[in-house]
């Protein structure tokens, strides 16, 4: 039979898995700075991380913003409150629910396809062969993918929150009969430039987070230890990353929400 | 060990590896001299590619000397290391091509990157290249749509696209028919009489080794059994050369008791 692993060699096996995504981390923001900058890296993963994640993120901030109007109306009927409806939405949606949820939308569309496409790139020695020709892999694959990170998951989130606000408006407003001046009115009063700087910071933290746990598990891939190497190990990692990434996530969220309450 | 000598591309003494507790390489001693190719030879998992991720300086050494055109790999920083790898060209057994760009662009990549030349020095180039891998006309091709021979014939044309002084070709004649085989080792032979390359070939094929080589190196469980030339090592009375050479499977000789012992062992 198999011996089980010791709580010290599992302790042991995270450290080591701590330190190299460190120094992946460390070697992918020393690559920011090595020149030459390619322009076009980056257009093509901002239009890969940004653009072609916008149908699904107005998908997603609509429908949120109307299932929390939902909530909150039912809910603010049985107070009398039904007027402070605007403020639950946008407060609710600027600070948690807008950045949270599209990362967790980015996750599931972009950090999981970069993991496995960089994890296909290690297996089939692409990375090795950028190595051979002199071009650093951190400053050709991973740094123009996490300043697209960084870039665009503020601004989906910004197009998730103001979505989601119209979703709240359609629930609230149209369906609801609740006054727009007041909807509007209330939010205005409420959200501050507070909550405004939470959600962008969260989104920017976000946005670092996914691009480096999805781009790290595909680039070690062949130093993973736990499993196969080949199609059977990118789909294991690429489980993984999405995972690690989700949980990153929500702890990084309260962690934030501590730091900046 | 070998004597080192000034005019040689590669010289590699003493060489030791392991992966974890086991032990990969064993003892290498190596030379490679300016213009000379050198097949390195030898079954599955005899510690071919190893060697070679070793003296590519993809992996590390913690024991032994690899000296790449004059430069120690294993002292270099990276910046050195890759100002050295400018002077090399690898080319990997599937290509190695990025699936995401033409074929066009993959090959330009390194003159992208490394170089300052403008846009029309560096197509004339690529076609030149391409033409050399009788690969004109596929400029704006996917990877994809090329077949085996002409993905190692692309990833080949990449490699010496920035005219290195030593170029690795790892097993190019692996997984295809003789004839595109045989069209691989006249490429190999034009470029070291066309450019004066130094060549390392990794592969088993035993056709092709000896179609090639200059001399060659023969490994076995990750120890070279023989460095010689063609004549060398056809005369050569190793039985592991011999079996190779004859292509006669290696059996043991199987104690029936042991035998079921071991596999009703708990």
């Amino acid at each position: 039979m198999a011996s089980q692993p010791s709580n010290e060699s599992i302790l042991n096996n995270l450290l080591i898995r701590l330190g190299i995504a460190g120094i992946f981390l460390y070697e992918t923001i020393r690559s920011l700075f090595i020149p030459p900058y390619s322009l076009n890296l980056l257009l093509k993963q901002i239009l890969f991380v940004g653009a072609r994640s916008m149908l699904v993120i107005i998908i997603a901030g609509l429908f949120v913003g109307m299932v929390v109007a939902l909530q909150f109306y039912d809910t603010l009927v049985r107070f009398g409150s039904v007027s402070l409806l605007g403020s639950a939405v946008g407060l609710s949606l600027t600070r948690e629910l807008g950045p949270v949820l599209t990362a967790l939308m980015v996750i599931g569309r972009t950090g999981s396809a970069m993991c496995a496409e960089i994890g296909i790139m290690r297996i089939e020695n692409q990375i090795d062969a950028l190595e051979c020709m002199a071009i650093d892999p951190y400053r050709f694959l991973i740094s123009p993918r996490i300043l697209a990170g960084v870039l665009c998951v503020p601004i989906l989130t910004a197009i998730f929150i103001v979505v989601g606000i119209f979703g709240g408006y359609f629930v609230g407003v149209i369906l609801f009969d609740l006054s727009a001046g007041s909807y509007f009115q209330n939010m205005n009063d409420t959200v501050l430039s507070r909550d405004l700087l939470m959600g962008f910071i969260k989104s920017i933290v976000f946005g670092l987070l996914i691009v480096w746990i999805s781009c790290e598990k595909g680039f070690n891939l062949h130093l993973d230890k736990n499993g196969a190497y080949g199609s059977e190990g990118v789909s294991r990692i690429t489980t993984e990353a999405v995972v690690i990434a989700s949980i990153a996530i929500l702890f990084s969220d309260y962690l934030l929400s501590a730091l900046i309450l | 060990m070998e004597d080192i000598n000034p005019k040689n591309v590669l010289e590699v003494s003493n060489l030791n590896t392991w992966y974890g507790n086991k032990k990969i390489l064993s003892d290498i001693n190596l030379n490679v001299s300016h213009k000379e190719i050198m097949v390195i030879m030898g079954h599955s998992g005899s510690g071919k590619s190893t060697l070679l991720r070793y003296i590519l300086g993809l992996e590390k050494t913690k024991t032994g000397l690899i000296r790449l055109l004059d430069k120690e790999v294993s002292k270099l920083n990276k910046k050195d290391l890759y100002k050295l790898r400018k002077r090399i060209g690898v080319a990997f057994q599937n290509g190695a091509l990025f699936s995401s760009m033409t074929v066009r662009e993959n090959i330009e990549l390194p003159l992208h990157e490394n170089t300052e030349l403008d846009e029309k020095t560096i197509h004339i180039m690529t076609r030149l290249k391409l033409e050399l891998m009788q690969l004109s006309g596929t400029e704006s091709l996917m990877p994809s749509e090329l077949s085996g021979g002409m993905l190692k014939r692309a990833g080949l044309a990449r490699a010496v696209i920035m005219d290195p002084e030593l170029l690795f070709f790892d097993e190019p004649s692996a997984g295809l028919d003789p004839i595109t085989s045989a069209h691989l080792d006249n490429l190999i032979l034009q470029l070291r009489d066309a450019l004066n390359m130094s060549i390392i070939v990794v592969t088993h094929d035993l056709e092709s080794a000896f179609k090639i080589a200059d001399r060659i190196t023969v490994l076995d469980k990750g120890k070279i059994i023989m460095v010689g030339d063609k004549g060398a090592i056809k005369k050569s009375r190793d039985a592991r050369i011999i079996n190779m050479l004859e292509r006669r499977a290696i059996t043991n000789n199987i104690d029936a008791d042991d035998y079921l012992n071991r596999l009703t062992r708990n």
